[in-house]
């Protein structure tokens, strides 16, 4: 069954993997880069969709073979400065020029020269929140539960195993079949893997 | 097949990552650091570094009670060793988001063995840094809260976004959350490693928790590499920001030898200059402990040395611009701080800075010393010292003796001052420590991308 | 306890131990040994109970104020039986919260000066000058500005003591009445009495009183710093007892002989106001008298004379003769005198030919330190100048001249012999400032009975059999007469703090007068005559003026006999031999040891070399180079058997093989302020050489001793920050003084912000009339509760003073020039504080202060640091924190006590400007008018070198003086558009000897 540590985890029920079920998908355990890209191609052309690839290290071009579009994230950040650059203008003039006047050195009550530097690094402050949380949002971090866990080689992906996971979801999917197609793939331990 | 590829591309162009390692030897070596009992040479760097940081904290809280008085600041040297330090341990800092956002920017494989630790230097040294101008307040009690802008009943004031004081505030508080934020993103997949590397229940908790969840998924992998990106984009002009500003706490000035336009990007470079020779003291020393050779190679440290060569010539370059401009304003009061500051009291203060910045790191023309740990921690440990000179000749020497000869004095620093000085270095090293036992020093997953690009690239000689 | 924060001068005195004692709260302190006698000091009775024995116990405002009133209630309902009247507002108008004003007296080395006291909740705060007082003309100095602290010094001898052990005054009376009559004394020959001169008429009343009752016993009047000579001169050149009174405000030419008479050589300001008044300038081309100065020591007077001749002391009669010869009234040729006797001749020359220009309209003055035959000939060269009646007016004395130095001879000679049964001090410090050859500290142990009335615990009091606490100035009756007779009442301001009694009073004890009350004494002398309703009257004006009309004694024609006198001169006066000289002077700060245990004054900067907490011995660069020494070097200056040991320091301008003693310092017997401060050189002073002596032995002890200065640095470095120039390049060229340094002319990168409306304050300050006395610092402390931070802390750089006074040295280091500017905030309009403060601690008022919020500053010091003038300060540790309770009645409650770790500074007292705002919107929001608000220290300012006002009313005296051609900024070059500004500094040079210095 689950082999994932979670289960020694004190989660909440609903965390808990149901005991049967759907599967997640199968999963296959490659040694090296190349093997995985090669299998994801096949199956591409096989006209599998739904693939999901756990590797130690990104591997360039494998976006490209499973075919997933471009990151938002950009977006996400770029919006998150602007916030900052708002809020840093609206800060040192409504402060200064508005609430609460003070001559201070005859200077103005709110120049832009002297406003730069906090304009800057509010806009920097912003974006950084918006590239980290922005791409946890996107990957959906934190989650302590995710099905592949359940495999039993799990682990191999943040150490040197190469995983190709096929998933239910998949319209092509066959459970069995497909356990047999990656293994002659190169994959070294395929499994069907519950949800 | 890897060994082969590497063996027969060492002598042409070394390799970054040696001895033939494999993913899996990647991830054991680094990881077993934190598995593992230390070697018995942490426990005594560890004693010691904790027993200076119980006396930083004596001394705060010394200062704290008694006053500003047990440090030697006066009239007119209202900025003593305080500034001074806080300036130093925010240069400090910088090398760490230079490595590791610049050098990523630039695609310079090598950082990978070092950036991690790099990094966490940056955190430690803004640590560091921080105490200062927290606690060189008069009432930093007040401070902690009147700096930054929440209303308050006491006094419904705010700040004057006119001081490049407030300027500091913000610079430094954006680049330590920004600094901590890619550090801890950087640790994500190592951390996941941990995760799935470990026996104890408690790690696997602790780990489990951290690495939130990570599992190494190419949408993952694709989200994370373009935050990453971005935020050594930002991290760039980031880090050249602070220490501009910074620098405006001088430049802005009207004390002769603050009021110079040269500063932002002699700051920089000075900053550079001085957490690259950081780097090389912490490195060298870090090496030796784990034995890290194959990982952080001479190749890693000869690189740094070049980058030392560079940013001190730059450094050099400035202090003759800032002659070259004193005596070219004409403006009398200019040209006197300058000349005083290098024939007046503290004439011994700036030549040993002169001697530490711009000779010593001379010697790193020579392969020798670019290549042998131990000169390059002696002559790192000169440059240290220089570039807290530099600080505090800027500070003192232009301080002391200002526009009204009778108000001119002279700095005199207590025990109080050296104490906390030593503590904050404690502090640094304890937290350094703690990092390199309990995390992953190198960046695991970074380190196997290249060595994954090396066994490429042995096939493609094939 | 950590040097680092020895903060209040009770520790730096290094008399910890019974410093603290004072303040330990009751149940801490009342087991240990040392409290059983330390409370017999500590409780002398009820009233002050309530405020000293408390400290640690911090008490919370009210109870403060409680305690106050404990004191004030008492004076309060002592009022309506005396009769002591409010100068501005009677007392049924007396408003809580507002202080009350009354007219009193201070008399120093023999002359009063008129005062108004400040007076909150019936607690003196701060004192003025009395603007009726012919002597003070609204303006004081820096020893009577300091004497308010003297009431709140927590070491005054505060409990009658007989044998050590408690007594109380009932005792001391009984005794008195038993001891002190004919069956026990005699006709008291065995009897002495000492005290300081006497200027209270009631006193020489008692005085009589009590010689009639034992007209064998000698009643010595005795002051460590005085102008006898002066006096017997004036007598031996006009054959009677006269007082002379140097008009300076008439005479084109001064030549001052030795003689500070801006400074500690007159016993009043006057001389500065007169003078002063002729150094004033309205436009190019104005006339300025001319000062002429020979000298050893560098005074305050030579730093303003336009010729400085460094001489020994011992040469100025020498000088004085050649100068009778110049003028070809007889008088003898120039001998030698010292190094310089080229020089000496060329500048008696040139001097003579000026003076004989301007017969009837110059003075020659010559110093107390000189003897009787000086003096008697500088009045026959005034005479032969035809200044005697001019510039120079006698005034008949108002009782016969003593000889206190005759007396203090034959006294050593009694109290050898043993003669002496009886030794009464009144007053005074006779056991620290005596001659060294009367040995009046032992035989006030030996003899069979010793009564001493001391203000605080010092050496007289530790020696003595009856040591009774002497009143304050400000608690007491009495009564004093200025130089020309004018008479006013001592009006007390506050019960004894510690049961004290005046002079006056004790006298009266000693002759048996009933009663003994000094009000009544007071009263009945000025108020006997005429009928009660008259008498009433009278009365009331004297107390509400502070001057009883009529009182000036009348002037005398006094006819000097030149010929008489030179021949006399010319055989008594010799050049000083050769050999080393000591000259002894009065110092700014102890000035003869009494204000010792004076915090604010032991920290006020020597005018001159701006020593604090310390005196130094001055010696010329030449001298230092051909013994060998150099500053702090410690030295043994030793004459037939007697010594001292002292630090040494370089003094520019100095004359050469001259020593310039300072005396009240080293005090064995102190207060925590005062004990063992200093070097005492009084032990080289006999009756012999009591002014100065020659054939001193100078041996280098080998060790050096840490002087501390407040200025570390003495050149400009050719920085145009005191601008001079001579009045006839001044003539020809008015705007040199602006030009000396670019000004932005009004460039600006931003709009200036307005201040053309309203109340816009400004200051002017004219280096010309600017002697550099200290009255301005330590009135500014007085009015701002500034802290005393104590030796250890200024040589850390971290003194409080909010103006201080900067001093630069122009020329060669044996010729050198001296310039002095007074250097506060100046309320630059674009203050380079306000724009670093991060918090806004510091920001600009409508009215153009530059003004400081205590409460919301973080203390960054980064206004310190981007202040060019670097007078703003720091509260480094918690100055105020050992402050005794009882000085905390002193403090002025309209300005807040800065805690630690915040900036303060100069405010242009804001509290004043408020004040007066207040004021006239409450008489009918009207306009205020020039002149009504006067910041501190132009109040106090005797050379009224310090204007304040509104700068946006053209005929403000301020707005008027900024249109003067030589009125400049300091750095103006900056474009932070300073408030104060100053009038550049002329010098009238004697066209002849600038010949000689070019």
């Amino acid at each position: 069954m689950a082999t994932s540590f979670l289960d020694k985890l004190p989660l909440p029920e609903f965390l808990k993997p149901a005991e049967e079920g759907p599967h997640y998908g199968v999963v296959g355990d490659f040694d090296s880069p190349e093997d995985l890209l090669r299998a994801i191609r096949t199956l591409r052309v096989a006209g599998f969709t739904k693939m999901e690839a756990y590797t130690p290290f990104p591997i360039h071009g494998i976006d490209e073979a499973l075919g997933e579009p471009r990151s938002p994230l950009g977006r996400i950040v770029i919006v998150a400065s602007l916030l900052g650059l708002a809020s840093a203008v609206l800060l040192q003039w409504w402060t200064g020029a508005v609430d609460y006047k003070l001559i201070i050195a005859g200077k103005p009550l709110f120049a832009l020269e002297p406003s730069v530097p906090i304009m800057f690094e509010l806009s920097v402050l912003f974006g950084a929140f918006g590239a980290v949380f922005g791409m946890f949002h996107l990957n959906r971090m934190p989650t302590y539960y995710h099905a592949f866990f359940n495999y039993s080689k799990a682990g191999g992906a943040s150490n040197d195993r190469f995983l190709l996971a096929v998933e239910a979801a998949d319209p092509k999917f066959r459970g069995e079949e497909l356990k047999t197609l990656l293994d002659s793939l190169g994959s070294r331990h395929s499994e069907l893997v519950e949800a | 097949m890897a060994d082969l590829a590497i063996g027969s591309r060492i002598e042409l162009n070394p390799p970054l990552v040696q001895g033939g390692m494999t993913y899996a030897d990647v991830s054991e070596k680094i990881s077993a650091i934190t598995e593992n009992k230390p070697p018995k040479q942490w426990y005594y760097l560890i004693t010691i570094s904790s027993l200076m940081t119980v006396m930083l904290f004596g001394c705060l809280g010394y200062l704290v009670m008694t006053g500003i008085g047990v440090w030697g600041n006066n009239n007119p040297v209202g900025w003593g060793w305080d500034i001074t330090n806080f300036v130093w341990w925010i240069g400090i800092g910088h090398a760490g988001t230079l490595i590791s956002a610049v050098l990523f920017l630039f695609r310079q494989k090598w950082r990978t063995s070092i950036n991690r630790a790099a990094e966490a230097m940056t955190l430690f040294a803004v640590a560091c840094a921080g105490i200062y101008p927290l606690f060189h307040t008069g009432r930093p009690w007040r401070a902690i809260y009147w700096l930054f802008p929440a209303p308050n009943e006491y006094l419904h004031l705010w700040q004057n976004f006119r001081s490049p004081l407030e300027w500091d505030v913000f610079a430094v508080s954006t680049y330590a959350t920004v600094s901590a934020l890619f550090w801890f993103t950087g640790l994500i997949p190592d951390l996941a490693t941990l995760r799935d590397r470990a026996v104890s229940r408690g790690r696997k908790i602790l780990f489990g928790i951290l690495s939130l969840g990570w599992r190494g998924s190419s949408t993952q992998w694709r989200h994370y590499e373009l935050a990453y990106l971005i935020l050594a984009g930002i991290s760039t002009p980031l880090v050249l920001s602070v220490h501009s500003i910074v620098s405006f706490d001088f430049a802005t000035a009207l004390i002769p030898g603050w009021h110079t336009t040269l500063f932002p990007p002699y700051f920089v470079a000075g900053a550079i200059f001085s957490g690259f020779a950081m780097v090389v003291t912490l490195m060298t020393v870090a090496r030796w402990v784990y034995n890290l050779q194959n990982l952080i190679t001479t190749k890693h440290l000869e690189n740094m040395c070049k980058v030392l060569i560079a940013t001190g010539l730059m450094v050099g370059f400035s202090y003759g611009t800032e002659y070259f401009i004193a005596w070219y304003s004409g403006n009398p009061y200019e040209r006197f701080a300058f000349i005083n500051r290098a024939f007046g009291p503290y004439w011994w203060a700036y030549w040993t800075m002169v001697t530490c910045n711009v000779l010593s790191p001379q010697f790193f023309w020579f392969k020798k010393f670019r290549t042998t740990p131990v000169l390059m921690f002696i002559i790192s440990i000169f440059i240290n010292i220089g570039m807290w000179f530099e600080r505090f000749v800027i500070i003192a020497t232009s301080l002391h003796r200002d526009f009204l000869p009778a108000s001119w004095g002279y700095f005199k620093p207590t025990w109080v001052d050296m104490c906390t000085f030593a503590g904050t270095i404690g502090l640094f090293l304890t937290l350094f420590l703690l990092f390199l036992r309990f995390l992953p020093a190198i960046a695991m997953s970074e380190v196997k991308g290249v060595l994954y690009q090396q066994i490429e690239d042995g096939k493609g000689t094939h | 306890m950590n040097p680092i924060v020895q903060i209040n001068p009770t520790q730096i005195a290094g008399k910890q131990s019974t410093g603290k004692q004072y303040w330990r709260s009751l149940n801490e302190a009342a087991e240990t040994p040392e409290f059983q006698q330390w409370a017999q000091r500590a409780f002398p009775d009820g009233v002050s109970e309530g405020v000293t024995v408390d400290g640690a116990s911090r008490r919370s405002l009210l109870k403060l104020m409680a305690a106050s009133f404990g004191l004030a209630g008492l004076t309060a309902c002592r009022r309506p039986v005396e009769n002591i009247l409010p100068f501005s507002r009677a007392s049924e108008g007396y408003i809580h919260g507002k202080p009350m004003h009354f007219a009193t007296v201070a008399a120093l080395n023999g002359s009063a000066t008129g005062l108004i006291v400040e007076c909150n909740e019936g607690r003196p705060t701060k004192i003025e000058g009395n603007p009726k007082h012919p002597y003070s003309l609204g303006a004081t100095n820096a020893f009577l500005q300091a004497s308010v602290l003297g009431v709140y010094d927590p070491d005054r001898s505060r409990q009658v003591m007989r044998k050590g052990g408690r007594s109380n005054w009932d005792e001391f009376a009984a005794w008195a009445r038993s001891y002190f009559n004919a069956d026990r004394l005699g006709d008291g020959a065995a009897m002495r009495i000492v005290s300081e001169k006497i200027v209270s008429p009631s006193l020489e009343v008692v005085k009589a009183d009590l010689l009639k009752k034992f007209p064998k016993a000698q009643w010595i009047e005795y002051e460590s710093v005085n102008l006898d000579a002066v006096r017997e001169g004036a007598a031996l050149a006009s054959g009677q007892d006269v007082e002379p009174h140097f008009l300076f405000d008439k005479a084109d030419v001064v030549f001052s002989l030795d003689c500070d008479f801006l400074g500690l050589d007159s016993s009043s300001i006057l001389p500065v106001k007169q003078y002063s008044r002729r150094r004033r300038v309205e436009k190019p081309g104005d006339e300025l008298n001319r000062l002429y100065s020979a000298e050893a020591n560098y005074t305050i007077t030579g730093g303003m004379a336009d010729h400085r001749l460094r001489a020994k002391v011992g040469d100025i009669g020498a000088l004085a003769l050649a100068l009778a010869k110049e003028l070809n009234v007889s008088g003898a040729e120039l001998k030698v005198v010292g190094n310089s006797t080229d020089k000496a001749r060329k500048f008696i020359s040139a001097l003579a030919k000026d003076l004989e220009a301007h017969k009837g309209k110059s003075i020659v003055v010559a110093g107390p330190r000189q003897p009787a035959a000086v003096h008697t000939l500088v009045f026959a060269i005034n005479a032969a100048l035809g200044n005697i009646g001019q510039t120079i007016v006698f005034t008949k004395l108002a009782e016969e001249r003593a000889k206190p130095l005759e007396q203090l001879k034959q006294l050593a000679t009694d109290l050898h012999a043993g003669t002496v049964k009886t030794l009464i001090v009144l007053g005074g410090n006779p056991a620290y400032s005596l001659p060294a050859d009367v040995p009046f500290a032992d035989a006030l142990k030996k003899v069979a009975v010793s009564v001493a009335l001391t203000e605080d615990e010092n050496e007289t009091w530790a020696a003595s059999e009856w040591r009774l606490p002497q009143a304050h100035l400000l608690e007491s009756w009495g009564d004093a007469q200025a130089l020309d007779g004018t008479a006013s009442i001592q009006q007390p301001m506050i019960e004894p703090l510690y049961g004290g009694k005046s002079v006056l009073e004790v006298a009266a004890i000693l002759a048996g007068m009933e009663p003994a009350s000094d009000y009544e004494i007071v009263r009945s002398n000025w108020a006997s005559q005429g009928a009660p309703a008259e008498r009433e009257k009278k009365w009331n004006a004297a107390l509400f003026d502070g001057v009883v009309a009529d009182t000036k004694s009348a002037m005398v024609t006094a006819a000097v006999d030149a010929k008489k006198v030179f021949a006399t001169a010319n055989a008594q006066i010799q050049p000083a031999p050769a050999g080393l000289e000591v000259a002894f002077y009065p110092s700014p700060g102890p000035y003869d040891g009494r204000y010792a245990n004076n915090a604010w004054l032991q920290e006020a900067p020597h005018p001159m070399t701006k020593v604090v907490w310390d005196n130094v011995a001055l010696i010329s660069k030449k001298t230092a180079e051909s013994l060998g020494l150099k500053d702090g070097d410690v030295v043994k200056l030793s004459k037939d058997g007697r010594s001292v040991e002292t630090p040494v320091q370089i003094q520019p301008g100095h004359a050469d093989d001259s020593i310039s003693l300072f005396l009240g310092y080293g005090r064995s017997v102190c207060g925590r302020v005062g004990q063992g401060v200093g070097h005492r050189v009084e032990a080289l002073r006999t009756t012999a050489n009591f002014f100065s002596a020659s054939g001193v032995e100078l041996k280098k002890t080998g060790e050096t001793y840490e002087i501390v200065t407040t200025q570390e640095h003495h050149r400009m470095e050719g920085r145009p920050i005191v601008r001079e120039a001579s009045v006839e390049e001044y003539k020809k060229e008015p705007g040199l003084i602006k030009e000396m340094a670019e000004s932005p002319n009004g460039l600006t990168m931003f709009p200036f912000v307005d201040y053309s409306k309203g109340y816009q304050w400004g200051m002017a300050i004219d280096l010309n009339s600017c002697v550099g006395c200290n009255a301005c610092l330590v009135a500014c402390q007085s009015e701002n509760n500034i802290p005393v931070v104590g030796k250890d802390q200024v040589q850390r750089g971290r003194e409080m003073h909010w103006i201080r006074l900067d001093r630069y040295y122009t020329g060669s280091d044996e010729e050198a020039q001296v310039v002095t500017q007074p250097m506060g905030c100046q309320q630059c309009e674009n203050a380079p504080c306000e724009s670093v403060c991060p918090v806004a601690a510091t920001s600009h008022s409508p009215e153009g202060l530059n003004d400081m919020a205590y409460n919301r500053c973080v203390g960054t010091r980064y206004c310190l640091n981007n202040c060019p003038y670097k007078v703003r300060r720091f509260n480094f540790l918690a100055w105020n924190k050992d402050v005794p309770e009882v000085r905390k009645l002193g403090f002025n409650p309209d300005v807040t006590v800065r805690m630690r770790g915040v900036m303060e500074k100069c405010t242009y007292c804001v509290q004043r400007i408020e004040e007066h705002k207040i004021a006239a919107n409450a008489d009918g929001r009207r306009q205020l008018h020039d002149g009504e608000i006067q910041s501190a220290c132009q109040q106090v300012c005797p050379a009224e070198a310090i204007v304040f006002g509104n700068i946006n009313d053209p005929e403000s005296r301020v707005s008027k003086l900024k249109k003067q051609p030589r009125n400049y900024e300091v750095l103006g070059e900056l474009n932070i558009r300073p408030r104060t500004t100053y009038l550049g500094r002329l010098r009238n040079p004697n066209p002849e000897l600038e010949k000689e210095n070019a």
